[in-house]
């Protein structure tokens, strides 16, 4: 067996980053394009602690953390947001988001 | 108690953040309480902090450095918030908006912007950009049963959040490199390193760009610019077009000037496209509005592609120059929106450029108020708004960026050509009968008044606070 090298988290968390990415792109429910956004900021989260492990070295694992804390945080304020949005819309569909246009 | 003097602004603003919290749960139903009074008392608190930490270039923890140039942020920060906080009183009575939560916000989002412009570390800058962004995207969204604001705040929420993942990636991918996240250690590893310059450099270089011109809306990312400007109450994007306008180029010049400066190869091709397309769509697009809220949104996007240029220029008249001009678009900025706030009534919230005609015959005060704002922006003498021109595309021209600095004065001049039109609109049309704007208030006056005076005083007397401009960059390098 191949032993796991920093090039494998690499391409993992690139993976990862684009399928959240591409979520936020082409989805159309607000709540999934939310979940895509946070799948990108564990895509970090998996670069950062890897990198960490390869230098032996903590500061990698402690931003990790934070970025954790600081989704979590995110997460409340958004699905706040998401909720009003919901209750003056009755719908959490981008496509009708259409009360302002370039 | 050494490591805490450098946070001292911040920790004092937060402070007053926190007070205002508590002071609103405590409070009895219907009974009035000064929650302003606090913000202000904190805000004069954090400027008397910064007076006293001026040339003393403290740092805390060994990540908040208050030297010169955090310290003049600072100040641009307090006057935008004193100011936001005078001009919301009205407003907050008006729409009946809930007085604790949106001061104790402004003040968490102004600790943050404070932060973020002394951090020295891409882990604080991230956190201070988060603090800051949280507490704006509730301030979009306050007037929670207003379909336009919450869809405005949504919206701002998204692509924030989105371009946070952009600049962490580009965090994650410098730290890959470097092995630190520390700003000098970054500008150590990329000046002493010849391999630095691989993919992941790139890559690194290129997310944090994508995530700085998110925050300072610079063309392709400015998207949500308009739509999160127009939806939120006015006092509100008077705040965020330049508090966070702000502290996201102190935090873009700390990270690209300091620390990539020896890349700058690399990145200063690829932020030349960027300002160019900001100023010219920021222009061409801002032409075609019809209401006012957009229309200043589209030039807050022009002035961002003005500032890039003095990033571009990248020497010390050039940074100076982005302190100078942060300054004078502030002071200008909240004063336009200002006017537009107070302005608006319950039926007409929403500052159509329709509302403005013939304001001159109603409210001659306020239409000259107006005007004083919109000649600034437009770059007219002797206003802030021409000096701080005058200086970025001057440091522009001394790098001989001939295109950059002809763009740019050719996009000011096309850009008049809105700023005028309101002015027009004002004093040459006949005010509409069924539309009586609503009288200006004493604080309102005074404010705004103020304001437009330290507009003038920059415009006519500038040598001072460029002087102080020039100081304040010595430090970051």
């Amino acid at each position: 067996m191949t032993p796991i090298t920093p090039a494998h988290y690499l391409v993992l968390s690139a993976a990862l980053f684009s399928i959240g990415l591409i979520g936020v792109l082409v989805r159309r429910n607000l709540i999934v394009i939310f979940m895509s956004i946070e799948l990108m900021l564990n895509a970090v989260n998996i670069n950062l602690v890897a990198f960490s492990q390869q230098w032996q070295h903590v500061v990698g694992q402690v931003f990790a953390l934070f970025v954790v804390a600081v989704a979590a945080a995110e997460a409340a304020i958004g699905l706040g947001i998401i909720l009003a949005f919901y209750r003056n819309k009755e719908t959490v569909n981008v496509d009708e988001i259409t009360l302002m246009r370039w | 108690m050494d490591n805490l003097q450098a946070i001292m602004p911040m920790l004092i603003v937060t402070l007053a953040a926190a007070a205002t919290m508590l002071a609103e749960s405590f409070r009895l139903k219907d009974e009035r309480m000064p929650l302003g009074g606090l913000g202000l008392i904190g805000l004069v608190g954090a400027a008397a902090a910064s007076i006293l930490l001026w040339n003393r270039n403290t740092t805390s923890f060994g990540v908040v450095q208050s030297d010169n140039f955090a310290l003049f942020i600072n100040f641009v920060l307090v006057a935008v918030g004193i100011l936001t906080i005078l001009l919301s009183s009205q407003v907050i009575d008006r729409e009946e908006l809930p007085a604790g939560e949106y001061y104790s916000l402004v003040l968490f989002s102004i600790a943050g912007m404070m932060l973020m412009a002394a951090a020295t570390d891409l882990l604080l800058i991230f956190l201070a950009l988060e603090v800051m962004s949280l507490a704006v995207y509730v301030l979009t969204g306050i007037r929670r049963t207003d379909a336009a604001g919450t869809e405005a705040a949504f919206k701002y929420f998204l692509l924030g959040a989105f371009s946070s993942a952009f600049f962490l990636y580009g965090v994650a991918f410098t730290y890959a490199i470097v092995h630190s996240t520390r700003l000098e250690a970054v500008a150590l590893a990329v000046a002493g390193r010849s391999d630095v310059s691989g993919p992941l450099t790139w890559l690194a270089v290129g997310l944090l760009l994508v995530g700085f011109a998110f925050k300072v809306s610079a063309v392709p990312f400015h998207m949500w610019t308009p739509d999160a400007y127009e939806g939120a109450p006015t006092v509100v994007t008077g705040f965020m077009s330049t508090g966070v306008k702000a502290a996201a180029f102190a935090a873009f010049v700390r990270v690209f000037l300091s620390s990539f400066e020896p890349l700058r190869g690399e990145w200063v091709t690829v932020l030349s496209w960027i300002a160019v397309a900001t100023m010219v769509v920021g222009t061409v697009v801002g032409v075609a509005q019809s209401n006012v809220k957009r229309m200043l949104a589209y030039s807050s996007i022009a002035h961002a592609g003005y500032l890039l240029v003095g990033i571009i220029a990248g020497n010390a008249s050039g940074k100076s120059a982005i302190l100078f001009y942060l300054l004078a678009y502030a002071l200008t900025n909240v004063g336009a929106f200002g006017v537009t706030a107070l302005l608006a009534t319950r039926e007409r919230p929403r500052g159509d450029l329709a509302d403005f005609a013939g304001l001159w015959h109603s409210r001659p005060v306020m239409a000259a108020l107006m005007t004083i704002f919109l000649l600034s922006l437009g770059g007219f003498p002797p206003t802030a708004g021409f000096v701080a021109k005058w200086y970025v595309f001057g440091a522009a021209v001394q790098e001989q960026l001939y295109g950059l600095a002809i763009i740019g004065v050719l996009t000011s001049v096309v850009s008049v050509f809105y700023y005028l039109r309101i002015v027009v609109l004002m004093y040459m049309t006949d005010s509409r009968a069924e539309y009586e704007p609503p009288r200006l208030t004493a604080t309102g006056l005074a404010t705004l008044g103020v304001a437009a005076a330290t507009v003038f005083y920059l415009g006519v007397l500038p040598a001072r606070v460029i002087e102080l401009a020039t100081r304040s960059i010595d430090t970051i390098f």
